[in-house]
């Protein structure tokens, strides 16, 4: 006999199959499934409605039908990539294994598939590079926010600057950085390509400035009574900022870091689209030059996908939020 | 017999945009080891800022605080400090709490398992001991402040120094408290400097109570010596004549010698706020 137990969401879904639905039930039920599902049904609705009325030079809008249709050649397209590539390691080894039976002293030449990237190539290249660019961010912005928020003096420095810098837009660094890269970065054999750098110098340019400035705030708000605790237990420099700052600042570090993400994600599809980068906003550039019939159903597609990964990101750094930080009410929805 | 604690004239003044403020003038106390001492006042009368300068954690601007023939210039462990509203970390666990100091105290002198035993046995002697691995937000206000009392004892302090360690309390488990803190005197012999609002726990606590006089350039009014014999119990207390007279003198004190005189407008508006959040 075996028993099965059901997680408690699933609760109200057994009782549904079983007959047995009680009104606490049949209200979760409501507020879970139901609602969700009318409000998208709605969206699609009306999105259909209104893709009818629109008429653009490249065709009507997309409704849903038309995206949900390119989302599978999509898929089709990236499948037949990836079976081209196959293929063609497959007649690679096949010449290399023929021309070292005819001539055994021959060194191999090994050559990479260059195919375009597909749109799935591209949402790995936008997620390595948001990744880096939040990475790189984060570690100049914490420790600096330390800082900024244990001296008055170090904020009185330095809080000029980030009021300057901080609401200037991705577009306007973007040239900066573009040049910048190109100057500097000049190797023959280059570990990362120089689009990769353009883009992710850019996302953290500006996605630091959420977790700067609340890992500074997180900092001088420290309880006087911890700090007095502190100071009767004679902490040191170093223990007082390890068992008494960080951890009093880690909630707020962590909801600097959720905002930073999120500008993170939304900076970087439109610095890939200026610059040309490869990626998610590439993507998007690249089918709006292309200008054909499907060209707004495939970016459309992207619209949706860029929304559902950002949406992904910020459930993933709300996991993580609970479970590090131990102050559970400081940590939103 | 030399005293363990001196505050020689101490005085404090602040600087304000109105001119220099003077909280404390000439406080002069002598305190012998293992005396049970506490402070009262009205609020405002400068009890804090006196505990505070035998902490460390305020400089006095006049006058000076010898502790076994040192000069107090900074807070440290030999004075440890119970605040008011606890202070505990609230990320750490109960143990893990007094972990803390007593590894900041004894991690040259305590093995790791002397440490263990120590931070066990200080909890153990504050009755916590079922609770030592719960965090602060899952005990009660009451528990929280045990913990922070075991924190404080842990240290070995030379002077346990309290800042209305029951004020936030409600009467029942203040009276626990009161009864364990009494338990704790009695065994260790601990040196207490106790702030408090509470008549009735000053005189059973305490050897003697010191009663301020209020501020600005407040100081200290009277000294009234308890002379009942230990150990105490409160309900016996309650009518004996000693105990009663006692009580009386400090009433007296306050509310006559020194009654605190409040502008009526502030009151009412403070009244007022009661109200405001009760309803």
């Amino acid at each position: 006999m075996v028993t099965l137990t059901f997680p408690t969401w699933m609760e109200p879904y057994r009782a549904l199959a079983t007959g047995k639905m009680s009104a606490d039930q049949w209200q979760t039920l409501l507020r879970q499934l139901i609602w969700p599902v009318m409000g998208i049904a709605a969206f699609l609705l009306l999105w259909q409605l209104a893709a009818q009325r629109i008429d653009t030079s490249l065709g009507q809008f997309p409704g849903p039908v038309d995206v949900w249709e390119q989302a599978g050649t999509l898929v089709d397209e990236h499948q037949a990539s990836r079976a081209k590539e196959a293929a063609f390691h497959e007649r690679q080894e096949k010449y290399i294994a023929s021309r070292l039976a005819q001539q055994p002293d021959w060194e191999p030449v090994y050559r990479d598939y260059t195919g375009a990237p597909t749109f799935f190539d591209q949402i790995g290249t936008s997620l390595i590079t948001v990744m880096s660019g939040f990475l790189l961010a984060s570690m100049i912005a914490i420790p600096l926010g330390i800082v900024i928020g244990l001296s008055s003096t170090a904020h009185a420095a330095m809080n000029p600057l980030i009021q300057l810098f901080k609401p200037v837009s991705p577009l306007a660094w973007l040239p900066l950085v573009t040049m910048v890269v190109s100057a500097v970065y000049v190797t023959d054999d280059p570990l990362v390509a120089k689009s990769f750098l353009t883009s992710m110098f850019t996302v953290s340019l500006c996605c630091l400035w959420p977790t700067l400035m609340n890992t500074s705030v997180g900092v001088t708000s420290v309880s006087q009574d911890l700090t007095n605790v502190s100071r009767v237990l004679r902490l040191n420099a170093l223990s007082h900022v390890r068992k008494i700052v960080l951890p009093s600042a880690l909630p707020m570090m962590f909801t600097g870091l959720r905002l930073s993400l999120g500008i993170a994600w939304m900076v970087l599809i439109a610095a890939e689209m200026l610059a040309q980068n490869p990626g998610l906003g590439k993507f998007v550039w690249d089918e709006f030059q292309n200008g054909s019939s499907q060209s707004l159903g495939r970016i459309m597609v992207a619209v949706i996908v860029i929304g559902l990964i950002g949406f992904l990101l910020d459930r993933v750094m709300l996991m993580l939020q609970r479970a590090l930080v131990w102050d559970k009410s400081s940590v939103q929805r | 017999m030399k005293a363990l604690l001196e505050l020689s004239n101490v005085g404090m003044k602040f600087d304000t945009p109105k001119g220099t403020f003077e909280a404390l003038k000439e406080v002069n106390l002598k305190i012998d080891s293992g005396e049970f001492v506490s402070l009262i006042g009205h609020s405002g009368c400068g009890k804090s800022t006196v505990l505070n300068i035998v902490a460390g954690l305020l400089q006095a601007t006049d006058g000076g605080v010898i502790l076994d023939k040192h000069e107090v210039t900074e807070p440290g462990p030999e004075r440890a400090v119970v605040f008011q509203n606890h202070s505990l970390l609230p990320w750490l666990t109960a143990f893990e709490n007094v972990e803390l100091a007593v590894k900041q105290v004894f991690k040259k002198t305590k093995s790791k398992a002397e440490i263990r035993d120590w931070v066990e046995h200080n909890l153990e002697l504050v009755h916590m001991a079922h609770a030592m691995h719960k965090k602060p937000d899952e005990i009660s206000g009451g528990m929280k402040q045990r913990v922070g009392i075991a924190r404080a004892l842990a240290m070995q302090p030379q002077v346990l120094l309290m800042d209305e360690p029951f004020g936030a309390l409600d009467a029942l488990t203040r009276a626990h408290l009161q009864d364990s803190l009494m338990e704790i005197h009695a065994q260790l012999g601990t040196t207490v400097i106790m702030i408090t609002h509470d008549v009735d726990e000053a005189v059973l606590l305490s050897d003697r109570i010191v009663m301020m006089t209020n501020g600005p350039s407040a100081t200290i009014g009277e000294i009234l010596d308890v002379n009942l014999p230990r150990p105490r119990d409160r309900l016996a207390l309650a009518d004996d004549p000693t105990f009663v007279r006692c009580r009386q003198q400090v009433l007296q004190f306050l509310y006559e010698k020194q009654r605190k005189v409040e502008p009526m407008p502030k009151r009412t508006s403070e009244k007022a706020e009661a109200t405001r959040k009760r309803a």
